[in-house]
């Protein structure tokens, strides 16, 4: 991504971002909530376009790219959703073979192979057969996952997978994101605000602020950094250049002007 | 710009963004034919879940026409002349007119809410990220699907309402059998029909139109997915009887 600009509804989400990802490593993306992060990976997969600057995925500028085209790179590409997204009205197993069925004409039985061997990655076999409605949140983000595997992307993007998880379930993933990029060799890119999960699996750390990338490095690098701002994100200070209070008039003044009417 | 004119070009912007949708419905219902799994599925949602509405509804508008029928009819001396009435008010009118309101309100509504939710839960954009189009696998088939289900709706209720204006017709009132059925048979004709099915098929296309073009468009809140319910309803209905006034004015 180069000096990407791009602004929703008069507001500006990002001004003149710059990042890169590498291939084979788990790319950590940080910062506040409503800081662009989600929009950030809705740039990767093509949903929006820069309105400046360049966004290149596996050597393509997606603003160039023609709608078959966009959809062609989507097929490389693999995003687990924060809430799963999975399609509320087939069982698991027939939403993890969604995508193979859509995309593919193998014959059912390698597709009961394959989205097999991806439940079992995930540790969900058993499950095949539940509604997305009979499964906790941990699960269906595990489902999720193994539907995000079953077409083998070359990439993994996460969003907020951390998110309400309970500390089982948090262990499992984190493991599972590690796994997914050593043992099949997939990029990852991880977006969230949870920086102690983040800094175990990470190799590479950026945090973004204020509509650009504040900070990069390894998650230690990032901890020990002198600018202040960062230094406040990663220690979870209130005070400190990020403002924790919205703007508003002195409390004081407007709680006795109040009183008075 | 003063209220009247926001209005206007708000509704303006609508009217397109609905025509815009409809030629890409259109676009994607040619390649949903290729898929018969889903639109079977859709047929059978929007036409087969509605059929018990369709015919206790139908059977009772038969009933009404046939008292009402009887009493005006008997003052002129020609109630035999009952099935004429019943059977051109039925097949012209009343069967592509109820049938499409109560399709707006019992699979439109089931519609909109369906695909809102699904826009809300994010399951469209996960469509689109696994690179399936969600206008195609999801829209088209259930546009489709209610366009096919309307004529057939509209038929089985023209029947039921014959059979239960008959019922009380002949068993109630005391009408000749033999009369009603026969009287019935030399009347309609096959353009009597045919403005009916005409009749059935615009409102399919209108209310299926409007059922998944406000689910699609639906605002991803629970509010947003009720409103756009709402909306569903209203604008099928209201479009439906004004759709009706200038198909009967046409087919006069």
């Amino acid at each position: 991504m180069r000096d990407v600009h791009y602004a929703i509804g008069g507001r500006q989400i990002f001004t003149g971002l710059d990042l890169t990802v590498r291939r084979g490593r788990i790319t950590a993306i940080m910062g506040p909530s409503g800081g662009g992060k989600t929009t950030l990976l809705k740039l990767i997969t093509g949903q929006v376009f820069a309105d400046r600057g360049s966004v290149r995925v596996f050597g393509q500028d997606v603003a160039a790219l023609g709608r078959r085209a966009v959809y062609a790179l989507r097929q490389r590409l693999g995003l687990l959703f924060q809430n799963g997204a999975l399609l509320t009205d087939m069982d698991v197993f027939d939403n993890v073979a969604f995508p193979v069925r859509e995309h593919s004409d193998l014959p059912e039985t390698l597709i009961r192979k394959l989205v097999l061997t991806k439940l079992q990655a995930v540790g969900l076999r058993g499950a095949a057969h539940l509604m997305p409605a009979e499964l906790s949140g941990g699960m269906a983000r595990r489902v999720a996952l193994a539907r995000a595997i079953v077409m083998d992307p070359e990439m993994l993007m996460y969003d907020e997978p951390f998110v309400g998880l309970d500390p089982i379930s948090l262990g499992v993933i984190l493991r599972l994101i590690k796994q997914m990029n050593s043992a099949l060799g997939i990029t990852s890119i991880v977006v969230s605000h949870d920086v102690k999960e983040l800094a175990t699996i990470a190799d590479e750390s950026h945090l973004l602020l204020d509509g650009r990338i504040a900070a990069s490095g390894t998650p230690e690098q990032l901890r020990t950094s002198g600018s202040p701002a960062v230094h406040q994100f990663m220690t979870g200070d209130a005070e400190g250049p990020v403002a924790f209070n919205y703007p508003a008039t002195d409390f004081t003044q407007q709680l006795l002007a109040e009183s008075d009417e | 710009m003063s209220n009247g004119g926001n209005y206007l070009l708000e509704g303006l912007r609508r009217l397109g963004s609905v025509a815009l949708f409809l030629l890409q419905l259109l676009g994607q219902s040619v390649l949903a034919l290729g898929r018969p799994s889903l639109l079977i599925a859709q047929i059978y949602n929007a036409g087969a879940r509605s059929l018990i509405i369709i015919m206790l509804s139908g059977l009772f508008v038969g009933m009404v026409l046939g008292l009402q029928g009887y009493d005006l009819l008997q003052r002129f001396g020609s109630e035999e002349a009952l099935g004429i009435a019943a059977a051109l008010g039925l097949l012209r009118e009343l069967a592509p007119v109820v049938t499409a309101l109560l399709f707006a309100g019992r699979a439109g509504t089931a519609l909109t809410s369906e695909i809102g939710l699904m826009r809300a839960t994010d399951q469209l954009t996960a469509m689109e990220i696994m690179a399936v189009d969600p206008l195609r696998y999801v829209a088209a088939p259930r546009f489709l699907g209610g366009v096919i289900a309307m004529p057939l709706l509209t038929a089985i209720f023209s029947l039921i309402g014959l059979y239960g204006a008959q019922l009380v017709g002949v068993q109630l009132m005391g009408v000749d059998r033999g009369t009603f059925w026969s009287q019935t048979q030399g009347a309609v004709q096959l353009h009597d029909v045919s403005e009916g099915m005409v009749k059935s098929l615009v409102f399919g296309v209108a209310c299926s139109l409007i059922a998944v073009h406000e689910g699609y468009h639906a605002e991803p809140t629970a509010e947003g997915v009720g409103l756009a319910t709402t909306r569903t309803v209203v604008a099928s209905s209201v479009l439906t009887l004004l759709l009706d006034y200038v198909l009967t004015a046409a087919f006069l």
